[in-house]
């Protein structure tokens, strides 16, 4: 099997590290060979499969060392859970330096080193919530990741993000080969939420995934910093991940997406009630003006 | 070869921007005029300090080359640092020939280079630690620096670093003056916003220093000398002739300068102004802020240097203007065997000029000295102020181009056909390729001073030796010389 490499993009918050690891977990569980590349200063895309606090990461050691080239593969690489490789880029503090360069740093030092070389069967990326600058768009250049899954719920600014991510998308699709594989539902319990995101999916030309619901059992998992599926194979959730995982490696619905209007958007959110009418007349009326 | 009337010359600019885009052609024909003595404001035919089109080969620099290449740089006992990857710095380093009496490495630091060499770790974690390291340092290496700059290259701008907070944490720590400038690269379209922004940083970092200090004990006489370089020892010929009128010189910006001279020049009586592009926005600040007058003054060739004399002592008492005529008097029989050798040899050669800020104009008076004509000048950063004074020292029909691009400048050449050309480095070898006589003239050809009676007999010579080199009528093959002679004995 050839490597598919994945990026998991979505609102900040959203649950893309936890849905990620799940996923992975659920992946790994099926006896594929995978590796994540976390790429967020948080450093948090690996505790769960590590069991650790935060991974050192690839910038972090080569501050240390002196310079990148100081390092070599198997100091950034560590093995966790059912044999999982990972990696995290690393960054700075909020507030200093540049995180967006840290990803590109890091993420050409495994290319170098041969990271991707090694006999793999899925890379997934796990990156910071917004793509603010270009160091955030590195997984999806050219040649990195081929597949994009976005984390989405039924609330209005997860589905703003899900669609400004679909057009960045749209940017490096034409000048590589990357394509949105899917949304995947990471429930808040909204109303109706399952059909919303299928309806947003429809219209972004793609598919929803999976629906994965709400349990506590993620909590509980997480707090002994480890995926569902280690802490209780046999948990309701566990197979909703495993459901996942396998979607995923059955997936061949690979679309360049076509991003909706802030007009289309709206629309859709005051027809699934997330949004009310706008009323033109109130726009620029205080509160005293108003009564 | 006669000069080009002024339709010609329109011709010629609209030849030479056909090959164009149509967008690109609208853009250069601002930037191309032909010079009319008439027109009071040059906002009404050219138009300056725009940026450049991306693929037309410009000559210009950055923010940082203004403020650390020229502005800061040459301050010699204070170190700069150039804050960033290394080759901004380094591939600077030294270039500008502005030169200063002490030992290097000891009380002056001119000619070395400090960075802060960034790596990929100091852009992702940010570089404030390792600046606030390298300050340390240089207090304890170089102890008898008065203090530190920091220039910023490029990246510090990108990724946000703090180098106010650094700067100030270590004023307090060593005692000394550490001044932040913000002249990253990519700000503004020429090197020209690097000298406003490290002028203004001068007024907020050290200009003040002494305001509450009356210890220096000051003269009716004192003046200070703004925007000379000392390019090759251009402030000291310079110096000279105003010591010797009878000021007293408190200051020169910024060649040979110090900390300490810059500190006092708010106690001066008036500010000389050389370089007007690089250095008005300080001198016009303290005229606001300490009422002290300035005067632009121009110190190429013995007629311009007479008339800045006069102008400079008029703001003074009869011992300084007799002392201005004395000086114009003492180096007339100098200058005028200057003139004597060296005009019979340049009379009626035609210059195209094509430098930084103030030359392209400053010049012209030397050449005429020497009986030669400038028939084409152009600035590479210059605003619409500089060209304002460019209008009435260049003749009628002549060519002014802002910001030339090298496929214009080769175009006007080959068709004015000056006997020599001044300008820089990186024009300098295609127009010898091309067969014509070339002076650099930032670096005066690593020869100079060009300014003062002393500057102008180095200047004559060099204009001489450059043009009538025997070198330049043995450019042609033999066999092709002997077809050439038989063809025009054809046409005569």
């Amino acid at each position: 099997m050839t490597l598919r490499q994945c990026a998991i993009y979505g609102k900040g918050g959203i649950g893309k590290s936890t849905t990620t690891q799940n996923l992975v977990a659920g992946l790994a569980e099926a006896g594929k060979k995978v590796m994540i590349v976390g790429c967020d200063p948080k450093a948090d895309s690996t505790r769960l499969i590590l069991h650790s606090k935060a991974q050192e990461t690839i910038m972090h050691l080569a501050a240390e060392a002196g310079s990148v080239e100081d390092l070599e593969l198997e100091d950034v690489l560590k093995t966790g859970y059912a044999e999982i490789k990972c990696v995290e880029s690393g960054g700075p503090e909020p507030g200093v330096g540049c995180a967006g360069r840290g990803v590109i740093t890091a993420i050409n030092f495994l290319e170098e080193e041969g990271a991707y070389e090694e006999d793999l069967d899925f890379v997934f990326y796990d990156v910071l919530g917004d793509v603010v600058c270009g160091g955030f768009a590195m997984p999806i250049r050219e040649n990195k990741a081929q597949e994009i899954y976005i984390v989405v719920s039924g609330e209005m600014m997860a589905m703003y993000a899900a669609n400004n991510i679909s057009k960045g998308i749209v940017k490096y699709a034409t000048s590589g080969g990357v394509r949105l594989a899917g949304l995947i539902c990471n429930s808040r319990n909204t109303d109706r939420e399952d059909e919303l995101i299928e309806a947003l999916a429809a219209k972004l030309g793609t598919q929803m995934i999976h629906f994965v619901p709400r349990d506590n059992v993620v909590q509980r998992a997480e707090i002994r910093r480890m995926t569902c599926i280690e802490y209780d194979p046999s948990a309701k959730q566990s197979d909703e991940y495993r459901a996942l995982a396998n979607k995923i490696i059955e997936n061949t619905n690979l679309v360049i997406p076509e991003p909706l209007t802030m007009d289309e958007l709206e629309e859709l959110l005051m027809e699934f009630g997330i949004m009310d009418e706008e009323d033109e007349s109130i726009v620029g009326q205080t509160a005293s003006e108003e009564a | 070869m006669t000069n080009l009337t002024r339709e010609e010359t329109e011709a010629l600019i609209q030849e030479v921007v056909a090959v164009y885009p149509e967008k690109l052609k609208k853009d250069r024909l601002k930037h191309l005029a032909v010079n009319d003595q008439e027109v009071e404001q040059s906002k009404k035919c050219i138009t300056s300090n725009r940026k450049s089109a991306p693929g037309v080969m410009t000559i210009r620099g950055c923010a940082y080359a203004g403020s650390k290449g020229v502005v800061w740089g040459p301050i010699k006992d204070m170190i700069h640092i150039s804050h960033g990857p290394v080759g901004c710095g380094q591939y600077s380093r030294a270039g500008r020939r502005n030169y200063y009496v002490g030992t290097t490495g000891v009380n002056t630091f001119g000619t070395m280079n400090f960075t802060s060499d960034f790596q990929e770790k100091d852009i992702v974690f940010g570089g404030d630690k390792k600046l606030a390291k390298i300050m340390n340092e240089i207090e304890e290496l170089f102890p008898l620096n008065k203090g530190i700059t920091v220039q910023s290259e490029c990246p510090i701008g990108l990724i946000g670093d703090d180098i106010e907070a650094v700067s100030k944490k270590a004023n307090a720590e060593i005692g000394k003056p550490v001044v932040p400038v913000r002249c990253e690269g990519f700000r503004g379209v020429s090197q020209s916003l690097g000298h406003h922004i490290a002028n203004d940083a001068v007024r907020d970092w050290v200009l003040g220093n002494r305001d509450n200090d009356d210890s220096f004990e000051s003269t009716p006489y004192d003046v200070s000398i703004i925007g000379d370089y000392n390019i090759g020892g251009d402030a000291w010929s310079s110096r000279t002739l105003l010591e010797e009128m009878g000021l007293r010189v408190v200051a020169q910006w910024s060649g040979d300068g110090t900390l300490s001279e810059m500190e006092l020049t708010p106690k001066v009586k008036l500010n000389l102004l050389h370089c007007y592009r690089s250095m008005n926005y300080i001198s016009r600040h303290m005229e606001e802020k300490y009422g002290i007058p300035w005067v632009e003054y121009n110190f190429f060739g013995p007629t311009k240097i007479a008339e800045s004399l006069r102008k400079i002592a008029s703001f003074f008492d009869d011992t300084i203007k007799e002392g201005a005529e004395r000086v114009i008097q003492h180096y007339q029989s100098e200058y005028e065997a200057v003139i004597a050798k060296y005009r019979p040899r340049l009379e009626g050669k035609r210059v195209m000029l094509y430098v930084g800020g103030l030359r392209p104009r400053h010049v012209i008076g030397a050449y005429e000295d020497l009986g030669m004509e400038v028939v084409g000048t152009g600035y590479e950063f210059a605003h619409n102020d500089d060209y304002d004074r460019t209008i009435k020292e260049m003749g009628n029909a002549t060519l002014l181009y802002d910001d030339v691009t090298g496929h214009e400048f080769e175009e006007f050449v080959k068709r004015v056909k000056p006997d020599l050309i001044g300008s820089g480095i990186k024009e300098k070898y295609i127009f010898q390729k091309m067969g014509i006589p070339f002076r650099q003239m930032h670096s005066w050809d690593y020869s100079g001073p060009y300014h003062g009676y002393d500057g102008f007999a180095i200047f004559a010579r060099d204009m001489d030796m450059t043009l009538n080199n025997p070198c330049w009528g043995k450019l042609k093959a033999p066999w092709k010389k002997s077809e050439d002679s038989s063809s025009e004995a054809a046409t005569a």
